[in-house]
């Protein structure tokens, strides 16, 4: 009877942790391995400024639509500083804002971006642009150059490409060189051109950004331009006057309005670096998932701060390493100090690695057990003296970490990382057992623990299964289901086979 | 590997975690288990159903006693010395006499002399619950010491040996008795070192012994044979090991006793969990005679009967 609903629990455990996997791993499109990794960009703008004395505003341009990229997330470090995002006539605009501030202030903000064919150019067709009022003698240059031009088009595409050879040509002519005369940088040029495509009625606009590619220190803005040919925008370089858009271009802003806006403040700067990390294509499965506004990912540990992550990331190993403990003790019929103690040594063995981890915890248990011995004599109370104990543990610790780093071995500070009080607790249990039953006795369950401790930190280790659990932690159930069915095993251990083997009937 | 396990099968033999799971889960109440896991109130139990327990000298149950010791103790020579809910025969104290010239120096069964501190401080780590089984505080108990009976003079090194009864619901399914040897320092119990060797239910006579989880005939202190020896008093102490289950409300259950030369059996103490040697001890496995009781079973039977029934069951066939 209750047989059958151990098996009924352990059923259900499993199946739904099955289908919670199943629905993640194929409809959201959860990636089972690690290495399925998309890049992601972080763009870093850094607004450099010296303080006024009076309030300080600084707006500045963010990124609205971004053809070929979605956004992952944006965030802004700004101590002290009002932070919101607006929208202005160029596009979203993020706005800090502090009472007073004093001396060289920097403010950051980031935001990271992953590639997705998908996005589109999702603007609306712009109206025509208003006639630019342009003074002469400029106004007769432009429009010399724009009837010329038009004489040599068909349509929008053809007058742009037509009209950027012109301005680009080496040995231009009067009316171009007169127009060009004031202009200094790439922007100043594509905003001649954009007045040049306005006197036109052509919809026209200077985009900048950066091409994404690796990672950069300090990137500088690219000035692109950016035609309406009354159904879709086309973009063309304005140096070669070729209709392309560079590789991975992403688009910051629009428009021929400044980068950054200060109220307040001088000299100001704006510096970006890139980045590029491979984060697991599991960020981008959530973000589809948020899209299609299912619940799995409001549960998904993807979301917790990334210090959370990793901490769990090592917390979500210990059910395998309690599995690991019920085989070796109810399967195996291994000995070992304490139920879970050997699972607490494995993840310790996690951060000094194996090698150094058994000769580390070796160590720290003989010689701890010296000191219990010679401690005995002083008859001290069970309390007292485990604290004691507990206390030559940790002294132990030091003592082996400087001695370590006086001979340069790095590994011997990780030590510290062993969980003293299990120590303590396993130096006394062995010291009992070693009085009450020999050291026989006493090195065998040392042993067991030591051998059930790497076994754990073999299986706790394996990359592929961390990544696994991480992502699917429904897998838990799983592992709950074989641990209840563990729970009603009542066949023979594998050392009772050995232990019996005198009674074995032919 | 698998063979193995079906030749474990074919001869019945119980494994742990079978024990655990489908007996003492099943048969031991949790709210039993202070009955035998704490010696005095088992001795109190079993005094109150008229069983012969050793008698106990007094009990200490918190550090500020164990000045009292000396005034329990008396001017008697010899005394035992052990934690209320020990397991496993760990922290127990076997003293046997004094030291001729100083009255304060006791010697211990295996004939090591200790100052009376050394008992203070045995009865605190006692106390503090080093040899619990759950590392709480405990008691200390002071008794009367086993002269133990001749029968098994030849076949004990030094301390006392002790017979095991496992009882399944109140029948007596197996026995063995637990010979102390040297390496035992003088305890009775097979995992620190004692020979146990098997008993014919029948007739109360030893069969071969166990060491280590070997079958060995000889005791390898004394080199005596182990098997033919007649435990006297058989029939007494089949039924009150029966009664042991009346007395706890367990249903697998391993009760210990010891034959007093002047007293006739006594019951020492009692257990939730008794371990699976005597199975190597009797060459034969629990299952069969657990299932054969299972047949048998009787609710009404009187623990007479139920002995009865199981010498009648298990006699050795020779």
């Amino acid at each position: 009877m209750k047989q059958r609903y151990v098996y009924v629990l352990a059923a259900l455990l499993a199946v739904v942790g099955l289908s919670v996997f199943f629905y993640k791993w194929q409809v959201l499109g959860f990636p089972l391995t690690e290495d399925q990794e998309t890049p992601v960009w972080t763009i870093e703008a850094a607004v450099n400024f010296d303080s006024g004395p009076g309030s300080i505003k600084a707006q500045l341009h963010v990124p609205t639509l971004t053809p070929g990229f979605r956004m992952l997330n944006e965030n802004s470090v700004s101590r002290g500083y009002g932070f919101s995002i607006n929208y202005g006539s160029g596009g979203r605009e993020a706005q800090w804002a502090v009472r007073r501030a004093d001396g060289e202030q920097t403010i950051y903000y980031r935001i990271s971006v992953y590639e997705d064919e998908s996005v589109d150019q999702s603007d609306t067709t712009p109206p025509f642009p208003p006639l630019p009022v342009i003074d002469e003698p400029l106004n007769t240059a432009v429009e010399v150059i724009v009837s010329d031009v038009r004489d040599h088009s068909a349509d929008a595409a053809s007058f742009t490409t037509e009209l950027l050879r012109r301005i680009n040509d080496p040995s231009p002519d009067p009316n171009v060189e007169l127009l060009l005369a004031g202009v200094d940088s790439d922007a100043d040029f594509v905003g001649v051109v954009t007045m040049l495509l306005a006197s036109a009625r052509i919809p026209a606009r200077m985009v900048r950004g950066f091409p994404l590619a690796g990672r950069q220190r300090r990137a500088d803005l690219v000035a692109w331009l950016e035609v309406h040919d009354g159904d879709r925008w086309l973009y063309f370089n304005p140096q070669s006057g070729e209709q392309s858009l560079p590789d991975r271009f992403f688009v910051w802003w629009r428009g021929n309005e400044p980068l950054v806006n200060l109220e307040g403040g001088s000299n100001v700067r704006v510096d970006f670096a890139i980045q590029e990390n491979h984060l697991d294509a599991v960020a981008i499965a959530e973000t589809q998932a948020a899209q299609r506004g299912t619940s799995a990912v409001d549960f998904s540990l993807y979301s917790l701060p990334i210090q959370t992550q990793a901490v769990y990331s090592v917390l979500l190993m210990i059910p395998i390493g309690a599995l690991i403990m019920v085989i070796m003790r109810n399967i195996v019929g291994i000995d070992a100090f304490g139920t879970f103690m050997p699972v607490l040594i494995a993840l310790a063995f996690r951060e000094t690695k194996l090698f150094w981890g058994v000769i580390l915890f070796t160590t720290l248990v003989a010689l701890g057990l010296t000191i219990r011995f010679l401690l005995d004599r002083l008859r001290l109370l069970l309390v007292p003296r485990l604290s004691a104990v507990l206390i030559v543990v940790v002294l132990l610790m030091l003592f082996i970490s400087l001695m370590s780093h006086r001979l340069g071995m790095e590994t011997g500070l990780s030590v510290a990382l062993f969980p003293m009080v299990i120590i303590a607790m396993t130096i006394e249990r062995m010291s009992v057992v070693w009085e009450e039953r020999g050291p026989a006795d006493a090195m065998r369950a040392g042993l067991g623990s030591l051998v059930v401790a790497v076994a754990a930190y073999i299986f706790m280790g394996i990359a592929w299964l961390e990544h696994l659990i991480f992502t699917f932690p429904e897998l838990l159930l799983i592992i709950l289901a074989l641990v209840v069915l563990a729970g009603r095993y009542t066949g023979y251990r594998l050392t009772e086979l050995r232990r019996f083997r005198d009674l074995m009937s032919e | 590997m698998l063979t193995a396990v079906r030749k474990l099968r074919g001869a019945g033999i119980l494994g742990l975690n079978e024990r655990n799971a489908d007996f003492i889960m099943r048969l031991n109440p949790r709210r039993y288990y202070p009955r035998v896991d704490d010696k005095v109130l088992t001795k109190e139990l079993a005094l109150a159903a008229g069983m012969a327990v050793p008698d106990l000298y007094g009990v200490i149950a918190h550090q500020g006693q164990v000045r009292e010791f000396g005034k329990i103790v008396g001017e008697r020579d010899s005394f035992v010395v052990k934690p209320a809910q020990g397991s496993g025969g760990d922290g127990i104290l076997v003293v046997t006499g004094r030291s001729q010239r100083r009255r304060d120096c006791f010697r211990l069964s295996s004939g090591m002399l200790i100052s009376e501190g050394e008992i203070h401080h045995h009865i605190s780590n006692i106390v503090g619950g080093q040899y619990s089984l759950s590392g709480n505080p405990d008691k200390a108990l002071i008794e009367y010491c086993v002269h133990f009976d001749p029968t098994f003079a030849e076949v004990s090194f030094q301390g006392v040996p002790d017979i095991r009864v496992v009882v399944y619901r109140g029948y007596p399914a197996m026995a063995m008795v637990r010979l102390p040897t040297r390496a035992s320092d003088g305890k009775a119990n097979l995992h620190q070192g004692a020979v146990g060797a098997g008993v014919d239910l029948g007739s109360g006579e030893t069969l071969s012994g166990v060491l280590d989880d070997h079958v060995v005939d000889e005791h390898p202190d004394t080199g005596a044979l182990v098997a033919g020896l007649q435990i006297p008093k058989w029939d007494f102490i089949l039924e009150s090991s029966a009664r042991g289950h009346e007395v706890t409300g367990l249903g697998y259950l391993g009760v210990d006793m010891v034959i007093d030369r002047d007293r006739g059996p006594l019951i020492l103490e009692m257990n939730a969990r008794p371990g699976l040697n005597i199975q190597i001890a009797n060459g034969a496995g629990l299952l069969d005679r657990i299932a054969r009781i299972e047949q048998l079973y009787d609710a009404g039977a009187t623990p007479e009967q139920r002995a009865a029934v199981s010498r009648r069951e298990f006699a050795a066939t020779s």
